[in-house]
């Protein structure tokens, strides 16, 4: 059987949707319980941390490119370097890196 | 802070996502063409998705004419870590945020625009993650559509550069809150280890992405709940 492209991508952004937007919608109150309040406070700081490595080693060409970017993200978020500085930064840093390595 | 200062914040910080976006939806544009899809329906199903890893597995199911169900499994796995996400951006919200807002802020929550959400002290008001939300997907879509269309425009050396985008953002959420905070620290430093292990230990490797996300997600942030529960969590500020 012949399936249609765009059936696929209604089921794939219907089932994409209902995940994100169902917590959204059902949990609206303030949980009360310190120890699922403090694991939800835990859990983007551990979920950041787990995409980005070892992640970012693969993406770029040079997996020394990709250390040099972290290290120096790390190093100048630590000095309150925001999202945009950090992220920028990254990206140059890679670039350079790259055009040695 | 007013919802319009909210909003152009949004667009401000949006454009290193924008940039990071673009790279990657790159490389799904070419897997999308590879798939047999064409440049309008990849669009609109990066347009109406917004998930990398979700996307990249649609179009392997679409490739191989994968079942509607199988279709529908897999996007739940690909993108269960959604569940945690939203959950948490909920609790963030202030409970007056009426449900057409939730409705439109379901739409929106990628992994990108959720750490940025959170990053901001207190109550996140909706208007900061639309701002984020309307510049990011024009480069996710472009990408895509770009992808689809020509393939490598640019220079691999930029692809990978740009990637480093989102990273960087990540890197910026998660290190402030491990310097005032210990625990967060150390819970940075395992997610790396433990992270590094299933993705290169053997039998550990075989576990989808999604799923070792979730896995490492919930016990990690689960064992520092029951070890280091926080008083002041109640208040809501990160």
């Amino acid at each position: 059987m012949r399936h249609n492209v765009w059936l696929y991508i209604a089921v794939m952004a219907a089932t994409t949707y209902a995940i994100r937007v169902l917590p959204l919608t059902i949990i609206r109150r303030p949980i009360k319980s310190t120890l699922i309040r403090s694991f939800l406070y835990y859990v983007p700081y551990v979920t950041l941390a787990v995409m980005t490595f070892p992640a970012i080693l693969d993406a770029t060409q040079s997996v020394w490119a990709a250390v040099a970017a972290l290290v120096v993200g790390i190093v100048l978020a630590w000095c309150g370097g925001g999202l945009f500085l950090v992220s920028v930064v990254c990206c140059v840093v890679v670039f350079v890196a790259e055009l040695f390595l | 802070m007013s919802a319009g200062k909210w909003y152009l914040k949004g667009l401000r910080d949006g454009i290193p996502i924008m940039l990071g976006y673009f790279a990657v939806a790159l490389a799904l544009g070419i897997n999308a063409r590879g798939a047999g899809m064409t440049a309008l329906q990849a669009t609109v199903a990066s347009l109406l998705n917004n998930a990398s890893a979700g996307e990249y597995v649609g179009f392997t199911l679409i490739a191989a004419g994968a079942s509607y169900i199988e279709m529908f499994v897999m996007e739940a796995i690909a993108n269960a870590r959604y569940l945690l996400m939203s959950t948490a951006l909920s609790q963030r919200l202030a409970s007056s945020v009426p449900l057409v807002q939730r409705l439109l802020l379901g739409f929106v929550v990628t992994d990108e625009i959720f750490g940025a959400s959170v990053s901001v002290e207190g109550n996140v008001r909706p208007a900061y993650p639309y701002g984020l939300f309307t510049v990011a997907t024009v480069g996710w879509a472009a990408g895509t559509c770009v992808g689809v269309l020509l393939g490598n425009v640019l220079p691999a050396r930029v692809v990978s550069a740009l990637s480093v985008a989102l990273f960087g953002m990540f890197i910026a959420i998660f290190i402030p809150p491990a310097k005032k905070d210990k625990v967060v620290a150390v819970l940075v430093v395992l997610s790396f280890g433990l992270s590094f292990l299933f993705s290169r230990l053997g039998p550990l490797s075989s576990i989808p992405e999604g799923i070792r996300t979730i896995i490492l997600t919930v016990a990690l942030s689960l064992g520092a709940a029951l070890l280091f529960p926080r008083k002041e969590a109640a208040d809501g500020e990160a």
